[in-house]
């Protein structure tokens, strides 16, 4: 299993579009995504409302775990793009 | 010619229109005996096609509206389209629950998470609830609910309409509102005359017409013509065009005809409606509704947040007055945030100046804010309660209000004790302002919100013009100014009589005043006060009006 922690930059936090647009990029993955909170359990990264409801602020860390083949490519994807301030841009 | 099929409901809204019909469906809620899934696996397929096909629908939606519309159908489609909420189902499934059941639960639970949450999530129920009801619709086989995407121009009819329904109706499509049920002091009468949107209530039958059918529509005499034939039409816009010429070319502050002076203002809700009624040759405003701020939120809102709005709405009307009243809500309006628990009758609970009384922060925080926003602007701002009764309320209030640096206070007369009393309870402020709604529930004790009961509620009842006398009487002892903010002034004759009563300002929906400015202009002082003298000497509601309309000049028959 691979696995991956990045800090929020979206400056609502994984809200709103920030959530629309990560939860599309998990989907594309076509792979069985998990996204968590440290500490807690971990969501769908494929449900918009599992995502929501996960509530990740800006700046906090999220751990992102994946499996099966190209795994360790998806997910520098997903870092890269929790990386960015999704809100801002356009 | 065959005669044009004729209905009667209450006109709310005035203006008129011809168009065809889009009928508004209530939501269907799954049966309570719906059967089990036989084979839980296949619901599961089915339930999942059917979301699907929810998600396709709000997707083509979102790719014809604006970009703000879009982005929100589009997240509401990915809900639809949700993973989890596909697995949340198959649990209640394989519990032996039906398909629409299953659905509505697995939704439900998340509704309840997100409420919990507060705050964005919070505000991603309605989007929720939007999913459940076009999902569990389908799953029944049955059309969509709500207000369905508009392409061309219509008249819209429903059972009701939720006031968040009308607030989101498209102007430029919608020609006219026809409801089956509803009063003429309901939230969505008053939205409707607002937004300019001739609307009938109350009509029988409306529920029935078939979509596509046309309407000619007239907001006034409540009117409605089915399938009319042109003359029809042509005797509408005739209509409407004498109208038109008796509105005349009054402009400028309200008169009358020999010069008295009767302020005409606006009712405003939002800071939106603030910035429409600001360009409007109208004298300020009369009453601004702040309940928008604080229903359908999770948490009372911010210091900072309530500057803001207060800010804007000030803003909108310079040096011209803004009478603002302070949080009306009860166990009718409830708040998420200051719910008292329920009430076996919520009108005559703990609603308006008494919630403040119970919650002294949150009137404390809005005074702050009210401070402010009129220390930055400058503006002209009056601060008043709603919902007082004796003159220790008012006492209470008014030193609330001062303590904050605000320089003019008042409270609106809507309980007969404080119209009564009025002597003693407008010594303790600066003015009063008769809700006239209100005033004739109370008096009448029937419930506006009856829609059966708009007999008792009309404001030509005798009993609640006396109270409206005993109100002004008790401003001439006390030389303060007494308005009328209540639905009653937007209506041209029912005007004239409350001028003649004493009233000095008028406060309606901003459509209406032209109408009104008209009618002040075309009568001298003398004629309203024994137009007043002449429906007070009534037995009834019907008599009062003849009585005025009998005195009044023959010009005003095309504004009423």
């Amino acid at each position: 299993m691979s696995q991956r922690t990045v800090i929020i930059a979206s400056s609502v936090g994984l809200h709103a579009r920030p959530a629309a647009l990560f939860v599309q990029a998990a989907t594309a993955t076509g792979l069985p995504v998990e996204i968590s909170r440290v500490g807690e359990e971990p969501v769908d990264a494929r449900s918009i409302l599992g995502v929501m409801a996960l509530g990740a602020k800006c700046g906090e860390e999220v751990l992102l775990t994946a499996d099966g083949d190209g795994a360790d490519a998806a997910l520098e994807e997903l870092v890269a793009l929790l990386s960015r301030d999704l809100d801002a841009e356009e | 010619m065959s005669p044009v099929e004729t209905r009667h409901g209450i006109g709310v809204s005035p203006g008129t229109a011809v168009g065809p019909v889009v009928q508004v469906r209530p939501p269907v809620r799954p049966p309570a005996d719906e059967a089990a899934s036989a084979d839980p696996a296949a619901a599961g397929q089915l339930v999942r096609q059917v979301l699907e096909s929810v998600a396709v629908t709000l997707e083509e939606r979102a790719a014809r509206a604006d970009t703000t519309a879009q982005q929100i159908l589009t997240a509401t489609a990915m809900m639809a389209r949700d993973p989890g909420l596909a697995t949340a189902t198959d649990k209640h499934l394989a519990r032996g629950r039906g398909p629409a059941t299953a659905v509505d639960a697995a939704i439900e639970e998340y509704c309840a998470m997100f409420s919990a949450a507060g705050g964005y999530l919070a505000e991603r129920v309605t989007d929720l609830r939007d999913v459940r009801d076009r999902g569990v619709a389908r799953l029944l086989g049955q059309k969509d609910p709500g207000v369905p995407e508009l392409t061309q121009p219509c008249v819209i009819v429903a059972h009701d309409l939720a006031p968040a329904e009308t607030a989101s109706l498209r102007r430029d499509l919608v020609l006219a509102i026809v409801t089956e049920s509803g009063g003429p002091t309901s939230h969505t009468a008053i939205l409707a005359a607002q937004m300019g949107i001739p609307a009938v209530v109350q009509l029988p039958g409306a529920v029935g017409i078939l979509t596509g059918t046309v309407l000619a529509v007239d907001g006034v005499t409540g009117e409605v013509f089915v399938d009319p034939d042109p003359a029809t039409c042509d005797e509408l816009v005739q209509r409407s065009e004498r109208r038109a010429k008796a509105l005349g070319t009054a402009v400028g502050p309200g008169m009358t005809s020999d010069g008295h002076p009767v302020a005409l203002l606006a009712n405003i809700g939002t800071a939106e409606d603030a910035e429409r009624a600001g360009v409007l040759d109208v004298e300020g405003v009369g009453l601004f509704r702040t309940e928008f701020l604080f229903l359908d939120k999770e948490t009372a809102p911010s210091l900072e947040e309530q500057v803001a709005v207060y800010t804007r709405v000030f803003e909108a009307f310079g040096s011209r007055r803004v009478v603002v009243r302070t949080l009306d809500a009860g166990a009718d309006k409830p708040l998420a945030f200051a719910n008292l628990g329920p009430e076996e009758n919520p009108a005559l609970g703990r609603r308006g100046l008494r919630l403040s009384a119970e919650r002294p922060d949150l009137l404390e925080t809005q005074l702050s804010a009210l401070a402010t926003a009129a220390r930055v602007t400058g503006a002209d701002v009056r601060v008043m309660a709603p919902m007082v009764a004796t003159a220790e309320e008012t006492a209470w209030f008014a030193r609330r209000v001062r303590e904050n640096g605000l320089p003019s206070v008042g409270v609106m007369i809507e309980v007969p004790a404080a119209a009564l009393r009025a002597r003693h309870v407008l010594a303790e402020v600066d003015f009063g302002s008769l809700g006239t709604n209100d005033l004739a529930q109370y008096t009448m004790a029937a419930d506006r919100m009856q829609g059966e009961l708009a007999t008792l509620l009309d404001p030509w009842q005798p009993a609640v013009l006396d109270l409206v006398a005993a109100a002004c009487e008790g401003g001439r002892e006390t030389g303060k100014p007494m308005g009328v903010c209540g639905e009653a002034a937007a209506d041209p004759l029912l005007a004239l009589v409350l001028t003649g009563l004493g009233v000095s300002s008028l406060s309606m929906a901003p459509t209406r005043v032209p109408a009104v400015r008209a009618s002040l202009s075309l009568h001298d002082l003398r004629t309203c006060t024994a137009m007043a003298a002449a429906a007070r000497a009534a037995r009834s509601p019907q008599d009062a009006r003849a009585a005025a309309l009998g005195l009044a000049n023959k010009l005003i028959t095309d504004l009423v």
